[in-house]
């Protein structure tokens, strides 16, 4: 009789129990996790825990995780792929109550091969990629294509000229980043350019380098370039050069060669931090034109108040088109404003759907403005 | 067949890695780590060549005694004392070298103490002078010559006093007045820039992959 009694009394303080306990593999990951999920219990406020037990198909059971009151949700990693799991959340009470869901449908752990929260990012990029090869196609075409003025860009010509009348030499520091990076990338296809102005002028070049691999690549460029314009002559290996990996050491070399060989322009184009200022103050009080171009975001307003010139983000990479007046490249330009535009218009548009997905019963435009962000 | 070869590698390996950001499989993380791990090993012998510039650009300057060759030979027996003390004294006190195979180093000097202490104090009396460089930077942008230096000095000005307890002592919004320059103005034309930027830096890898931008195989355009 006293049995009974305690079996009811216990039946009576039990919290209710976790209710339809989900398990998947979890998505776009590479294996080796099972996400669980559970529908709060009832009780969940007076709740001390709930315990997530793994339940593998030999009978073996594992609590894999305990979580606080509130959660329904729970990720088990480090599994192995292959094997079926199925789950069970007990909701505890106290230390000792514990009310037991059923278990879940059996699911097994994966490697996907697509992410599909990055759809939007390949629809984006399939978009924008047709965009500048349907320009770059219309260039072929010999359609003429506006392009702005870009007034650094410009300058380069007048910069190059005024180096060769004051028979001075042209310093050019294409960053300090890694090949690796695309603004070291542009910077040394604007340096290209330069180098067949310089070629053509029988100029001084002088190109210190702080990345090896970076040397190698300008280096050869450079004399690529003077090969181009036909002076193969008047390139000087010894004017494309490695400097130090170091920081400071690069900043403080290259400051010396400004203050000694008080180059007419100095190029300052590519990545930079912290030295760019002290390069671009150095360069300053040399008295020489300063060209600078970044995509350093942090960096442009000491190249803005210390330079002649700035390239401000995209117009470095629009630099070696712009120079070269090559249609092909002229027309990838010209795609890249289309797709600023696109951009433009999927703001107006994201906005709206995120204000109108805040009126009820219109919920479901969220779901079109979460397909814009990107995971 | 020179600019083939590289161009073919530049298509593959281009759309290779593009394909291996939207594949999560622990094959395409592989991949990843792997060819980051290449590109470490062809810095490393890329660094030979930077090597080999040094010595040729300083020595030449060393011997033909161009104006601040000093400076070169100073570079030149820098590189040559420092490189025989990473070769054969040791790395740091507890790490063996060529000359040491025991724990200890026979002479107590060794990279890491040459790191200590001369090239981090003359890295930090480097980033020292950045300092005094944005004192003169900000006077020559802040002189208030037309609008826009007149709009960028006030709104330097809000924002400097902003961040300061002098400011909130002053009035109790300047803070919040500073905060929300940086928050809204700031961060929108910043936005603006970084779309510009995104863009660019797609445009120039497509342009790089497909083989239109050839400046890097040293010019030529198709």
């Amino acid at each position: 009789m006293m049995a009974v009694v305690l079996a009811v009394l216990v039946l009576v303080a039990l919290p209710a129990a976790p209710d339809e306990v989900r398990a998947v593999d979890t998505p776009n990951d590479d294996g080796g996790s099972i996400t669980v999920m559970w529908t709060l219990s009832a009780d969940d406020a007076a709740l001390s825990a709930y315990e997530v037990v793994r339940v593998a198909e030999d009978g073996d059971e594992e609590v894999v995780a305990v979580l606080p009151a509130g959660v329904s949700r729970c990720v088990d990693e480090g599994m192995p792929d292959g094997r079926a799991f199925r789950y069970r959340v007990n909701a505890v009470l106290g230390d000792t109550l514990r009310a037991t869901s059923a278990l879940s449908e059996p699911a097994v752990s994966r490697a996907q091969w697509f992410n599909t929260r990055r759809v939007n990012v390949l629809v984006a990029l399939l978009l924008f990629g047709a965009l500048i090869l349907y320009f770059i196609g219309t260039a072929r075409k010999g359609k003429k294509l506006f392009i702005r003025r870009i007034a650094g860009l410009d300058a380069v010509e007048e910069a190059v000229g005024r180096a060769t009348e004051m028979g001075r030499p042209i310093l050019y520091v294409p960053g300090l980043a890694a090949i690796s990076q695309i603004s070291t990338i542009a910077s040394l296809n604007i340096l290209s350019e330069i180098a067949k102005k310089t070629a053509t002028y029988a100029s001084d070049l002088l190109v210190p380098n702080r990345d090896p691999i970076v040397y190698t690549v300008a280096s050869e460029m450079v004399k690529e370039a003077y090969a181009e314009v036909g002076r193969p002559d008047v390139f000087r290996k010894e004017s494309v050069f490695f400097v130090s990996e170091d920081q400071f050491a690069f900043a403080a070399a290259v400051n010396g060669i400004m203050v000694r060989e008080k180059p007419a322009t100095i190029c300052l184009i590519g990545m930079f931090w912290a030295e760019s200022l002290i390069l671009a103050e150095t360069g300053a009080t040399t008295g020489a034109i300063q060209i600078a171009g970044t995509d350093q975001i942090s960096q442009l307003p000491f190249f803005v108040t210390a330079c002649d010139y700035t390239l401000i983000g995209e117009e470095l990479y629009a630099a070696s088109a712009y120079l070269a007046r090559d249609p092909l490249l002229l027309g990838s330009l010209k795609g890249q404003d289309w797709g600023k535009l696109v951009i433009l218009l999927i703001l107006v548009v994201g906005s709206g759907l995120l204000l109108v997905s805040g009126v009820k019963g219109l919920e479901f435009f969220r779901a079109i403005y979460e397909f814009f962000s990107v995971a | 067949m020179k600019q083939a070869l590289p161009r073919l590698l530049c298509l593959v390996a281009g759309v290779v890695m593009i394909v291996q950001f939207f594949v999560p499989h622990g094959v395409s993380e592989t991949l990843f780590s792997e060819s980051l791990r290449w590109v470490r090993i062809i810095s490393a012998f890329a660094l030979i060549l930077g090597v080999r510039s040094i010595i040729a650009h300083h020595g030449t300057r060393v011997r033909r005694r161009t104006a601040g060759w000093v400076y070169s030979a100073v570079t030149l027996t820098a590189m040559v004392v420092s490189t025989f003390i990473g070769l054969f004294v040791g790395k740091d006190a507890n790490t063996p070298s060529l000359l040491a195979s025991g724990a200890q180093t026979p002479i107590p000097l060794h990279m890491q103490l040459l790191y200590e202490n001369i090239m981090a104090p003359l890295g930090a009396t480097m980033f020292s002078i950045l300092a005094f460089y944005m004192a003169s930077a900000a006077y020559r942008a802040f002189r208030a010559r037309n609008k826009e230096a007149t709009l960028l000095l006030v709104a330097a000005f809000i924002v400097m006093i902003g961040m300061v307890p002098i400011g909130a002592a002053i009035w109790t919004k300047f803070p919040d007045v500073a905060q929300w320059l940086l928050n809204v103005p700031n961060m929108a034309a910043k936005r603006g820039i970084w779309f510009g930027i995104a863009l660019g830096m797609i445009a120039t890898s497509l342009k790089i992959i497909l083989g239109i931008e050839r400046g890097w195989l040293g010019g030529g355009r198709g």
